[in-house]
């Protein structure tokens, strides 16, 4: 039962997080959709929101949304930017060329999309893919809210009620299990692959977007749907609480130091999860060997890991071996780092896996020394792939929860452990802002980013070597 | 172009890495100012966020001690401290519930209370070992919602919720720690099967109103989206204080005298037997029961009972003294295990 729940689960929301990440990334990186640098920051946004708050907002605005059917609407909306961040930042790096050779050689648009654009971001997809799988295995509050059980709820039932970690370790284990399941699901779909490297001329340029004509108004329409479902209703949820509470913090000096904490912990965990991403997808992509791979596929094992059997585990290992780093925001950081490396990894490999490596064997025949080529060569081909990881790990870092409560330093708050305190007491009106700034501190990555790249080579400087 | 590029990625790596290494060498803000000659006690808090603060602002203040606060859920909490076994940070522990105590006792974590502590509250809420001090109670009581179930028609006792006339009215949330008491409540007063046969037709009541948690409880019933369950009477209260009078359409109900599910559950502190601190650890726990204690307690909105030093609540609550719970010990009570079992029994966990 807790098998099939799982199971049926984690392939029904993959799939649809898989279609609706793709589509949304094309759209916004390919076709000349209107308000595209708005839309880019609105469909990643979900990512940010507690998963509490999505829960709870379902839950009021329509009670009959639980069980199966519920389970999947909430997590499809809250999970697929897990493949639309990795996948945009694919096609954004992508050589047009060879879309458009396709479309000189007679294929028709669809045809193009689903033969190259399609096959060119398959590692994205699939690592994309490969996170979502995972994730869902490690899901605990939507869940528990929406009463539909998985092997991590009852996982936590046991730590709980049960005060039986012998049983939830067991039962994690089964977790593990599965996420090598997936894990080995996803590197047989991408053998085979195909080279994704650019062609010709070694200048990054953007393609030329396809108009949307009639296609434009339904596009649109399924953007407001998209957004309104996966934004509208957490958010509407939070105003609500805010409007109508009796508690309330604002204005609060609390809530500043809390944003201040929250910022610094998932930046720097982003940060070191990114570079700590690079060499392993450097060595995976480079080197592949056996070895290396299962190097890679390893690290993916604790995606599929509830936070709180991680966060014990980190207060196991270190008040035994390094009493000094126990509850030091260190120790939070790395925990972050390692919670969400597989986030970096999966966006980091892709844009790896798309540089060619021609480029840095010319570099090395120039003279320059590796550590030259990798910072001359390396790092500017793969930036997009390591700015979305930064990207990835800063969004999930800022809304983490459990191992945050167990790892903080003592008496420090984040926005996440305050908005618990007042939630758990019923103080919905006193918790609410807490959880807008989580949302407002998550849109700052994704508006930077998104100019960043914005100033990045436009179609008119073109330059052809 | 590849120029500019280039100094782009370098720009952003640079950033990146200046951020990781400022947060991996400079602690970031290590907290309230740690520093200092006089003592500094560690406590892990299961209890009320707000009213444990002010209640560590008046201990601070009266003592010239320093209390750090880590707030965390009790459960996790109690794992937490079995992780962490001697070496824990924690000098002293404050849980809702008497179970995570228990629970750490067996493991033989905790230390004994001071007996002038332990005489400042009845014995029957203290751990019968010592190990342990009751602090505060609440009881448990029917939140129901008079527009789908009027006053005259609400059940008496807990027994009655079996009935096949609660179908679809009645929401539980078997999740909570709350709801194991009365699990334990009910299989000592009617027997096994008994319990068992309850625990299936309530399951079969509630459905799809089975909730992750009393809060959840409270507000769906205020909502009107279910009209009746059982939760601990300051859910209610607080979720007054939230919504104010005008948007409170439910309202809270005592079942008959002694019946099972008419619990008191109560809240306490202890001491960890590994302990650096061992003096000024002892002197929190003893100010929490102490009449200064109780009273801050007994005026906060987290709507408890005091237990210490002869405290009344402030609060209009029922007066304790009236209160006719059934008689169920602490340590029948105990770390909530064999009313777990009886739960996975049925599958409501």
């Amino acid at each position: 039962m807790l098998l099939w729940n799982t199971v049926r689960l984690a392939v029904t929301v993959t799939l649809l997080c898989a279609v609706i990440g793709t589509l949304t990334a094309w759209c916004i990186e390919r076709t000349e959709l209107p308000a595209r640098s708005i839309l880019a920051v609105l469909v990643v946004l979900p990512v940010a929101i507690p998963d509490f708050i999505v829960g709870y907002g379902w839950v009021s605005v329509a009670p009959s949304v639980h069980g199966f059917p519920g389970a999947v609407l909430v997590m499809t909306l809250a999970l697929y930017p897990l493949v639309y961040l990795p996948v945009a930042a694919s096609l954004r790096g992508a050589d047009p060329a060879h879309e458009e050779i396709a479309r000189s050689l007679g294929w028709g648009r669809l045809r193009t999309f689903w033969g190259v654009s399609l096959r060119q971001a398959r590692t994205a997809i699939l690592g994309g893919c490969l996170l979502v799988a995972l994730a869902l295995l490690a899901e605990y509050g939507a869940f528990e809210i929406l009463r539909f059980q998985t092997f991590t709820t009852e996982i936590f039932t046991e730590f709980q009620v049960g005060f039986d970690a012998p049983a939830a370790c067991a039962l994690s284990l089964v977790l593990v299990a599965l996420g090598l399941v997936v894990l080995l699901a996803e590197t047989g779909a991408g053998r085979g692959g195909v080279r994704t490297s650019r062609t010709g001329p070694q200048v990054a340029r953007l393609p030329r977007r396809a108009p949307l004509g009639r296609a434009l108004l339904p596009t649109l329409a399924g953007f407001l749907v998209l957004c309104g479902l996966a934004l509208g209703v957490p958010i509407g949820t939070l105003v609500y609480w805010m409007a109508r509470g009796g508690s309330t913090t604002l204005p609060g000096t609390s809530i500043v130091s809390a944003a201040l904490h929250t910022a610094l912990y998932s930046a720097a965990a982003a940060a070191l999860a990114t570079v700590l991403a690079l060499p392993v997808a450097l060595v995976a992509v480079r080197h592949r060997r056996p070895t290396t791979v299962l190097l890679e596929r390893s690290t993916y094992v604790v995606q599929a890991l509830p936070g709180l059997v991680i966060a014990l585990a980190f207060v196991f290992f270190s008040v035994r071996y390094l009493p000094f780093l126990y509850q030091s925001p260190e120790l939070l950081v790395l925990a972050y780092a390692v919670l969400f490396f597989p986030l970096a990894l999966v966006a980091v490999r892709a844009s790896v896996a798309r540089a060619p490596s021609g480029l840095e064997e010319v570099g090395r025949s120039l003279g320059r020394r590796p550590l030259g080529v990798l910072w001359r060569v390396t790092l500017p081909l793969v930036a997009p792939g390591l700015a979305a990881a930064f990207c990835l790990v800063f969004l999930s870092a800022v809304t983490e929860l459990t191992a945050t409560l167990i790892l903080v330093p003592t008496g420090v708050h984040t926005l996440a452990t305050q908005f618990w305190a007042y939630e758990t007491n019923l103080s919905y009106g006193a918790a609410a802002p807490y959880a807008a700034v989580i949302v407002g501190i998550a849109a700052v990555p994704s508006v930077v980013l998104g100019r960043w790249f914005d100033r990045m080579p436009s179609p008119a400087a073109v330059v052809v070597s | 172009m590849r120029a500019s590029r280039s100094r782009g990625a370098a720009a952003l790596t640079g950033a990146a890495l200046v951020v990781a290494s400022v947060a991996v060498a400079v602690p970031i803000g290590a907290g309230p100012a740690a520093a200092s000659s006089s003592t500094t006690i560690t406590l892990y808090n299961g209890q009320h966020e707000q009213t444990t603060d002010t209640l560590v602002s008046a201990f601070e203040r009266q003592t010239g001690i320093t209390v750090k606060v880590r707030s965390d859920d009790e459960d996790v909490l109690a794992n937490q401290v079995a992780e962490e076994g001697s070496n824990t940070p924690a000098d002293v522990i404050y849980t809702e519930n008497s179970a995570p105590l228990e629970f750490l006792q067996e493991k033989g974590l905790l230390g004994p209370v001071a007996r002038s502590t332990l005489a400042a509250v009845p014995s029957q809420y203290n751990s019968p070992r010592g190990d342990w001090v009751g602090v505060s109670a609440r009881v448990s009581v029917l939140v129901y919602n008079p527009g789908i179930v009027p006053a005259s028609r609400l059940p008496t006792s807990i027994m009655d919720l079996a009935s096949p006339k609660w179908r679809g009215k009645l929401g539980i949330a078997p999740g909570e720690t709350d709801f194991q008491p009365l699990v334990t409540s009910i299989e000592r007063s009617r027997g096994h099967a008994a319990a068992v046969r309850w625990l299936q037709a309530i399951k079969a009541n509630a459905a799809s109103h089975t909730y992750p948690d009393n809060e959840t409880l409270t507000a769906m019933v205020n909502q009107g989206q279910v009209g009746l369950g059982v939760i601990n009477q300051y859910y209610w209260y607080r979720s007054v204080d939230e919504n104010g009078k005008a948007s409170t359409h439910s309202a809270i109900a005592y079942f008959a005298p002694r019946d099972p599910g008419y619990v008191l559950d109560v809240s306490g502190a202890a001491v960890l037997r590994s302990t650096t601190q061992r003096a000024a650890a002892q002197r929190l726990v003893a100010f929490l029961v102490s009449a200064a204690g109780e009273q801050i307690l007994a005026h906060s909105k987290s709507y408890e009972y005091p237990l210490g030093s002869g405290v009344s609540t402030a609060q209009a609550l029922r007066p304790f003294d009236t209160l006719q719970p059934t008689p169920l010990t602490v340590s029948q009570i105990g770390d909530g295990q064999g009313a777990v079992a009886l739960l996975r029994e049925v599958q409501l966990l």
